[in-house]
């Protein structure tokens, strides 16, 4: 079972209308794409840390999150200061480094460590149901709903046939060695995921469909807009938007 | 006789089916179910027990015959919306019915999806619970549930759309003597429901149904 672990807990973020948070995260990550200039997007940056201690998670994990990222943004580190046409500040043998290039680097580095840091302040502090849910209430295509919620779902299917053929094949005495019997059982072990994982979602489908299930998720219970919900939603969008007004 | 067959809420006739390059499970297959009536389901491993529930329901389709249920005849995936409204199939593994975070939610789905609006939705969600001795559940998560539970709450879940025929897959398989007591007084207590149920076990079969028909090769007879 894949645990949402953030999505527990008693912060203001886990206790605000996950359609806020949503419109709030999507706001936010828009402007921060869009914009260049360094004082908005340190302020951005800055933002997006103070809401992630506001909704006070373990910061081991978000650390764990981040590194997961950055070793993305670490190939872009490798390859631009190298590639981007600018002035040259300093040359390695025959490669060259560009100031623009470090410059673009660092942009995107903020850029996506922002939107990330408040994507899990914002949207991990609710449930995969919840925000589903919210996604609908917020006329969002039923189509990229369901494939969100599938996705989601059958990561689940995958990672639990995965547990359990892993410990079949513990339990008689496997243990992973730098030999052809390791990479033959772990091909296997892939193998049969995917090929069980299908199927049993095929059952799972099926089993939706016997229960009328026509392509549409009907909810069950229905967000209430608080007062406070509208409070903090102005804040914080007042907040963005005082961000792209910095000089 | 020709009259009673004009009421058969299931007719099977001439059914031919064959999974993918293996041989015909049935072939020119013949099954009525009349109204009101419980019966069992027994026959050899492989038998098409379980395939004959998926065609009644839609999910597998016969390369030959003619299915008519609840009067009409049942062809394409949309035929089959209608049936699965009022005839609830409970799978054999619990896992592969439960598929929602909690027991509310899951119950909930199917009446939601038959546009049952939220009170009586909530309505039949308690009462669901309370018949099957499950008050209390709703916010369980469905995967830390025990085996048994896991398999009252599918019982629940498809209880929850109210059917008028349930076709049972296995209901007692793997649980203990106390859960299946538990099933059939919660069967028994419905003397009007009609059902169809797949078992081995005889005591279960003899205490819920009256009668039962093998089924061996493609062919089913009464006992």
């Amino acid at each position: 079972m894949i645990k949402e672990k953030f999505s527990e807990g008693d912060s203001i973020f886990h206790r605000l209308d996950p359609r806020v948070k949503i419109i709030i995260a999507l706001f936010f990550s828009v402007i921060v794409a869009v914009t260049d200039k360094y004082t908005s997007l340190s302020g951005g940056l800055f933002f997006a840390v103070g809401a992630v201690a506001v909704a006070r998670l373990r910061t081991k994990e978000i650390i764990s999150r981040l590194l997961v990222v950055n070793s993305f943004i670490f190939l872009l580190w490798l390859m631009l200061p190298f590639t981007f046409p600018g002035k040259n500040i300093y040359t390695l043998d025959s490669l060259s480094i560009s100031q623009e290039g470090i410059k673009y680097a660092l942009l995107i580095t903020i850029k996506s460590n922002s939107i990330i840091l408040a994507g899990i302040a914002l949207l991990s502090t609710s449930s995969i149901f919840n925000l589903v849910h919210a996604l609908r209430h917020l006329h969002f295509p039923d189509k990229l709903t369901q494939l969100f919620f599938f996705t989601y779902r059958y990561t689940q299917t995958i990672h639990s046939e995965y547990i359990r053929l892993n410990n079949a094949i513990k339990i008689r005495g496997f243990k992973a060695q730098t030999n052809f019997h390791t990479y033959r059982t772990y091909a296997y072990l892939v193998g049969m995921m995917l090929v069980r994982s299908y199927d049993r979602s095929k059952r799972v489908y099926n089993a939706m469909l016997c229960r009328g299930f026509k392509g549409k998720f009907w909810t069950l219970n229905h967000f209430v807009f608080k007062k406070s919900d509208l409070v903090t939603g102005t804040i914080m969008i007042s907040g963005i938007i005082g961000l792209v007004l910095l000089p | 006789m020709k009259e009673r067959e004009n009421e058969a809420v299931i007719k099977i006739a001439d059914l031919s089916f064959a999974y993918p390059s293996r041989d015909y499970v049935f072939k020119k297959f013949n099954f009525n179910f009349y109204k009101g009536e419980r019966i069992g389901l027994v026959g050899p491993n492989g038998s098409g027990k379980t395939t004959l529930f998926h065609l009644i329901m839609g999910l597998l389709n016969p390369s030959e015959g003619k299915i008519e249920i609840f009067r009409k005849e049942r062809k394409v995936e949309n035929d089959f919306v209608k049936v699965r409204e009022r005839i609830g199939l409970v799978f054999q593994d619990p896992d592969d019915q439960l598929f929602s975070p909690t027991v509310a939610e899951d119950i909930a789905f199917g009446p939601l999806n038959l546009r049952k609006n939220q009170q009586e939705t909530k309505k039949i969600l308690k009462e669901t619970l309370e018949i099957l001795g499950l008050s209390g559940f709703e916010d369980r998560i469905t995967y830390n549930l025990s085996y048994g539970e896991k398999r009252l709450v599918s019982l629940a879940t498809v209880w929850a759309m109210q059917p008028e025929i349930l076709l049972l897959d296995e209901p007692t398989i793997w649980l203990d003597e106390e859960t299946i007591e538990k099933i059939v007084q919660i069967l028994n207590s419905y003397p009007h429901l009609s059902y169809i149920i797949i078992s081995h076990d005889k005591k279960f079969l003899k205490e819920t149904t009256n009668c039962i028909y093998l089924m061996d090769n493609g062919k089913i007879k009464k006992k």
